[in-house]
């Protein structure tokens, strides 16, 4: 039997299995950062045991840090602590540290591909569940909970029971105006928030084939929320061109056997999985959640379902809305442009193209928050921040920021966001802030006309990613 | 860790389904640098107003009911990586929580840290649902040996997976770490042979 993407990376990387148990699978990249690592630090000591690999280890600092003024004294106490012992930990055993105002530094998912420090055929892992972004790259990525960044720390290795495999395949020409991540919210709409539990996904299909790799990065980040563990794209050529250069990428006669190897990397054709989907691209479009998790999604024309469910119930009275109901014209204030799923530079191109030559409504708050330095670099170089400003739009500094509240972003109680983010779970963004999560060509049309607008008839005509 | 091998207890039933760890422990408690005092503010959004008064509707503030196991509805534990979530439930003194189902990265945080994650069907898991709700002195049985969950005095008890590895590990109270660090030399041989 042929194997899959999935197997031959995994299988490359069993050290050891144990009898009716687990396998000890080696990680290649460990990434970490401030909220989920101090604890790992301290078992490590506490049990005398040294880190095996710092070199296989790169940390940055995001979830916990301001997205302005970040030259000075973060104000927030814990938070200050938690980033000095970032500091401290990385340098007293040597990890590379991106942190604050360093030139790398960004969100972790952001910050590791734009590197070329995420390659294909890699296992990485990171205490956070979006690690599933790196899948893109045909990498398997995903998040772990701080007793494996320790077991990592200890060993480079984690001890895991190899999951089952799911294959997700899109295939068909994408209309005017649908982006990546409305096809990533269409199919965990379709599929819920638990399809994916106990598998790891692959994308396959034409849609993904023609995806750029920030396309990629945002289907694949938001695996988890379907329940699945990671989520993988195939590597090709896209993959190879837009790792080719990049700072830690290998160069030279080395890439060019690193891609040899990488190409062998596909699906056999008689490979089987375990459960396997099949969508039509011509059936999505844009896409908004409703309500209080990732799988309450539905075409932005669509009305709420009815469900008498109690979740569904409880969720929609969070949320403010009532079954059967459209949310077109419901009045937005705030806007969210950032976290992993949707803070590269395409996503500010898509945006800077939609706004161009318009003003942000007055009753909004846009909060435009890069994913890292190297995008706020692009950005200015691509002279869209003058379309920002002259729009009305100012931009943040990079971080998690808004995506998971932990600064001092956070949405007012009671108050809706349009965000760009993976989860619109109770509070995630603020205590009784309620979250819809769209692209960020939704996101930037919201910005503009302050309430959720149907923009597909505009679109067609419009020439977009 | 602590080792767990049988547990008696009355049961705190929370019927809601895809509860997120986001809810279980909210980001702004993770700025802490070390794991203890999570338990004060376990589902704190849910426990507490906004003002801070007590949520009189919420299960974990009715004095009926009380004991170290937790029933939730399915898919427990979704959303963020975050063993914070686990710490939470440990510091609250939650030793077992039961499901219908939970998921993934959740399963392996409660097992790192002493806490049994136990997946029934969802008949059973609404029929035990049921029993502690109308009776709150119901006292669940559960023996890790052999796999099993019930009522104490019905007779009714079912059994459970879990993992040969991970039972082994709560039953002698050691950890993935232990084992990791006593194949140091496999782990080097695959590094020689794979750099
Ligand atoms: S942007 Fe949001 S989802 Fe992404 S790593 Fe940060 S907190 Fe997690």
């Amino acid at each position: 039997m042929g194997k899959t993407l999935f197997d031959k990376v995994w299988d490359a990387h069993v050290v050891d299995t144990i009898n009716n148990g687990p396998s000890m699978l080696y990680i290649d990249k460990h990434l970490i950062h401030e909220v989920t690592s101090p604890q790992a630090f301290s078992e490590l000591e506490k049990r005398n045991i040294p880190i095996a690999r710092p070199d296989k280890i790169v940390a940055t600092a995001d979830h916990n840090t301001p997205t302005i003024d970040q030259h000075l004294p973060v104000k927030d106490v814990l938070s200050r602590n938690q980033l000095k012992q970032l500091t401290a930990n990385c340098k007293k055993h040597g990890i590379t540290l991106y942190g604050l105002g360093h030139k790398y530094n960004g969100i972790v998912h952001v910050m590791a591909p734009e590197l070329g420090i995420t390659q294909p055929g890699m296992t990485m892992v990171c205490g956070d569940s979006h690690t599933s972004t790196h899948g893109a790259f045909g990498t398997i990525a995903f998040g772990i909970g701080t007793s494996q960044v320790a077991q990592v720390f200890a060993s480079q290795c984690l001890l895991l029971s190899k999951p089952k495999k799911l294959r997700v395949n899109v295939n068909g020409k994408l209309k005017g105006g649908v982006l990546p991540k409305d096809v990533i919210l269409y199919i965990i709409s379709k599929l819920g928030t638990n399809a994916g539990t106990g598998y790891f996904c692959e994308y396959a299909g034409t849609v993904f084939e023609e995806m750029s790799m920030e396309g990629r990065m945002t289907v694949c980040n938001m695996s988890i929320e379907m329940g699945a563990r990671g989520g993988m794209i195939a590597p090709d050529q896209t993959t190879f061109d837009y790792i080719k250069g990049r700072e830690f990428a290998p160069k030279g006669e080395d890439f060019d056997k690193k891609v040899a190897y990488w190409k062998t990397l596909k699906t056999d054709e008689d490979a089987i999985f375990d459960k396997e989907y099949h969508f039509d691209a011509e059936d999505i479009a844009p896409m908004i959640t409703y309500g209080t998790n990732p799988g309450m999604g539905l075409k932005i024309t669509e009305s709420i379902p009815n469900s008498k469910d109690a979740s569904f119930e409880k969720s929609l009275t969070y949320m403010g809305f009532e079954k059967g109901e459209t949310l077109l014209g419901k009045p937005i204030n705030y806007v969210f442009i950032g976290s992993c799923t949707n803070s590269r530079i395409e996503d500010f191109r898509v945006v800077a193209d939609y706004v161009k030559g318009k003003q942000k409504a007055a009753n909004v708050n846009a909060w435009l928050v890069p994913g890292s330095q190297q995008v706020v670099k692009q950005i200015k170089d691509e002279g869209l921040i003058d379309i920002f400003e002259s729009a009305g739009f100012r931009l943040r500094q990079p971080g998690c920021s808004a995506c998971l509240a932990m600064n001092d972003d956070k949405i007012p109680e009671g108050e809706y966001c349009v965000s760009t983010s993976n989860r619109n779970f109770e509070g995630r963004q603020g205590q009784g802030a309620r979250t819809i999560l769209a692209s960020p060509l939704i996101a930037a049309s919201v910005a503009i006309t302050g309430k959720i607008t149907d923009i597909t008839k505009e679109l067609q005509s419009l020439e977009l990613v | 860790m602590e080792k767990f091998t049988t547990l008696s207890s009355t049961a705190i039933p929370l019927p809601i389904e895809h509860i997120d760890t986001d809810q279980i422990i909210p980001a702004r408690f993770l700025k802490a640098t070390d794991k203890n005092g999570f338990g004060d503010n376990v589902f704190r959004d849910w426990r507490f107003h906004k003002d801070g008064s007590s949520n009189t509707n919420f299960v974990l503030n009715n004095s009926n009911y009380s004991g170290s196991i937790l029933i939730a509805g399915t898919n427990f534990g979704c959303g963020s990586s975050r063993e914070h979530a686990a710490w939470a439930l440990a510091g609250y003194g939650f030793k077992v929580i039961v499901s219908s189902f939970f998921a993934d990265i959740f399963k392996g945080n409660a097992l790192n840290n002493g806490i049994l994650p136990i997946q029934i069907s969802e008949e059973y898991l609404q029929l035990l649902l049921k029993e502690v709700t109308e009776k709150p002195d119901t006292v669940l049985q559960i023996d890790l040996e052999k796999q099993t969950i019930g009522i104490q005095g019905s007779g009714s008890s079912v059994t459970f997976e879990i993992d040969a590895y991970k039972k082994l590990c709560l039953l002698n109270g050691y950890d993935d770490i232990d084992y990791l660090v006593s194949k140091m030399d496999k782990i080097q041989a695959y590094e020689m042979a794979n750099s």
